[in-house]
């Protein structure tokens, strides 16, 4: 399995039971995971993003190399912020970056998005979007953050052929016919962390092709089972489980 | 043993309770759940304070789904706090002279109304299990969607009744501190995200007997739920209670009443 949505370090309100590193990665390791697209959980307030870039590269190297594949941050609010691009790429060898537009406070329709979109695209960089961290009901009273409006993307993206866009976190805000209408305008796949339903996965493959799924599931901030059973409880079949599992985001890098 | 608490036909596939239920029973046999819980009816319904029609509607639904599953399907009827008489009425329709083994009390009534009061002894007197619903919203709860605070209240002046908090508040780290020092009260662990750390921490506040696995299915996730318990750091003693010991052990009296098998 290739994990596309794990996250390093600690979540700022909680401590989470797999939040250190090594732990993380043996339990991700015994869970038949072959690959683990990582962020940092820094990334979300922390405002000196190389900082929190340079740590994420250096943890990944030192406890995972290989394994753990990290995908940067990157603030278009924050002065400077193309160098950050520069050097996820040059500097920390990332294959893409992790962005968190409501914690970072740009709209998807804003220009500094759109430049942002373009340094990417530039570059072939994959650009991981995260549209929520935690259910909008239960966060810090004071950290009220809303879940990331994807819908000007359906405009952007044919600006941008090829650019290859993952939405982490998506299903609890993002519903259909838009879940559909993105994944015709652009290259655009979804992870199922935060997929439910019964049978989701089964149910969420007739909205979208299972070439567009990814294996995600929110670990640590998550238990990881939750999307290990999912797999499970759809009857899916040998080919699209493992499309699925791992063989879509094979293609993706 | 996986016993489900909290499971609804809303949101699945199927034009009727039955082929909603055999559609439940149809996921439940992959994940391995040997019993589920449902309340509520094909649609929820349309006010969050329902009329004595609509919520007798909703339980007509979930009896005529368990009929043909009574080994594997139990049944919770809903009431409204805000028609007590019928409500009342109700409980004996459908527990006392019907299959039902317990109550869900959904967002009618906050739970410390004085109606809950009569509501939960009666239940009690049938030995049917209580269940309502809470949440801890940060962006505000529902005029009538009770707190886990309000069901620690009403827990306080009928210490001997069990009940169980629904959702454990969503907010879990508040849900669990609000009914702590409620030995009569256990959470249902349904319906919220599965944020890692719930069990680990409901466990070592209220105790692994206190704790039981719901899912929340349609609208949720069998796996998502699961993997609350199954992918916690507790022991496999505790998982077992949580998934289904407790909750059996919850249900004996009114299943030896009914004669029905456990």
């Amino acid at each position: 399995m290739i994990d596309v949505n794990v996250s390093l370090f600690q979540w700022p309100f909680r401590r989470l039971p797999h939040d250190t590193t090594d732990p993380l990665v043996k339990k991700l390791k015994n869970a038949g995971v072959t690959q683990a697209w990582v962020g940092s959980f820094e990334a979300i307030l922390h405002e000196d993003a190389d900082g929190v870039n340079r740590r994420l590269a250096a943890e990944c190297q030192q406890k995972g190399a290989g394994f753990l594949i990290p995908f940067g941050c990157v603030n278009p609010t924050l002065p400077d912020w193309k160098e950050d691009v520069r050097r996820c790429q040059e500097k920390y060898q990332m294959p893409g970056v992790r962005l968190h537009p409501n914690y970072h406070g740009y709209a998807l329709d804003s220009e500094l998005f759109a430049d942002l979109v373009t340094e990417c695209h530039q570059r072939n960089l994959i650009v991981q979007i995260s549209l929520r961290m935690e259910d909008v009901r239960t966060q810090h009273p004071l950290v009220q953050v809303p879940d990331v409006d994807v819908k000007p993307l359906l405009e952007l993206l044919p600006k941008f052929p090829g650019l290859k866009i993952v939405l982490l976190n998506s299903q609890r805000s993002l519903r259909s016919p838009l879940v559909t209408q993105l994944a015709k305008a652009g290259d655009v796949y979804y992870d199922f962390a935060m997929l439910e339903g019964i049978g989701g996965v089964g149910k969420f493959i007739e909205d979208v092709p299972y070439q567009r799924v990814l294996f995600g599931s929110h670990f640590p901030f998550f238990y990881f089972e939750s999307s290990q059973l999912k797999l499970k409880e759809s009857d899916l079949g040998e080919t699209i489980r493992s499309a699925i599992a791992a063989g879509n985001a094979e293609k993706l890098t | 043993m996986i016993w489900d608490l909290h499971c609804h036909l809303n949101g699945v596939d199927g034009r009727t309770p039955e082929e909603r239920m055999s559609q439940l029973l149809k996921y439940a046999d992959r994940m391995g759940v040997d019993r589920l819980i449902v309340f509520l009816g094909m649609s929820f319904s349309r006010s969050y304070d329902p009329k004595p029609d609509d919520f007798r509607q909703q339980n007509d639904e979930v009896i005529q789904a368990i009929s043909h599953w009574m080994d594997r399907a139990l049944g919770f009827a809903y009431l409204n706090p805000n028609y007590l008489q019928e409500s009342l009425d109700e409980i004996d329709r459908c527990i006392k002279n019907g299959p039902l083994v317990g109550i869900k009390l959904w967002v009618a009534a906050r739970c410390d109304d004085e109606a809950v009061d009569t509501i939960i002894e009666r239940v009690a007197e049938l030995k049917g299990v209580i269940f309502q619903h809470t949440w801890y919203k940060v962006s505000g709860n529902l005029d009538g969607e009770s707190t886990p605070e309000e069901l620690a209240r009403l827990a306080k002046r009928h210490p001997e009744i069990p009940l169980i908090c629904g959702h454990t508040g969503g907010d879990w780290e508040r849900g669990i501190r609000a009914i702590r020092d409620c030995p009569n009260v256990s959470i249902g662990t349904g319906g919220f995200d599965p944020t890692a750390g719930i069990t680990e921490m409901a466990v070592r506040e209220l105790g692994a007997d206190r704790i039981i696995y719901g899912s929340d299915i349609g609208g949720r996730s069998i796996s998502s739920q699961l993997a609350k318990i199954t992918g916690a750091q507790v022991s496999k003693e505790s998982q077992q209670q949580i998934l289904g010991a407790n909750l059996k052990k919850m249900l004996l009296p009114i299943l030896r009443e009914k004669g029905i098998k456990p």
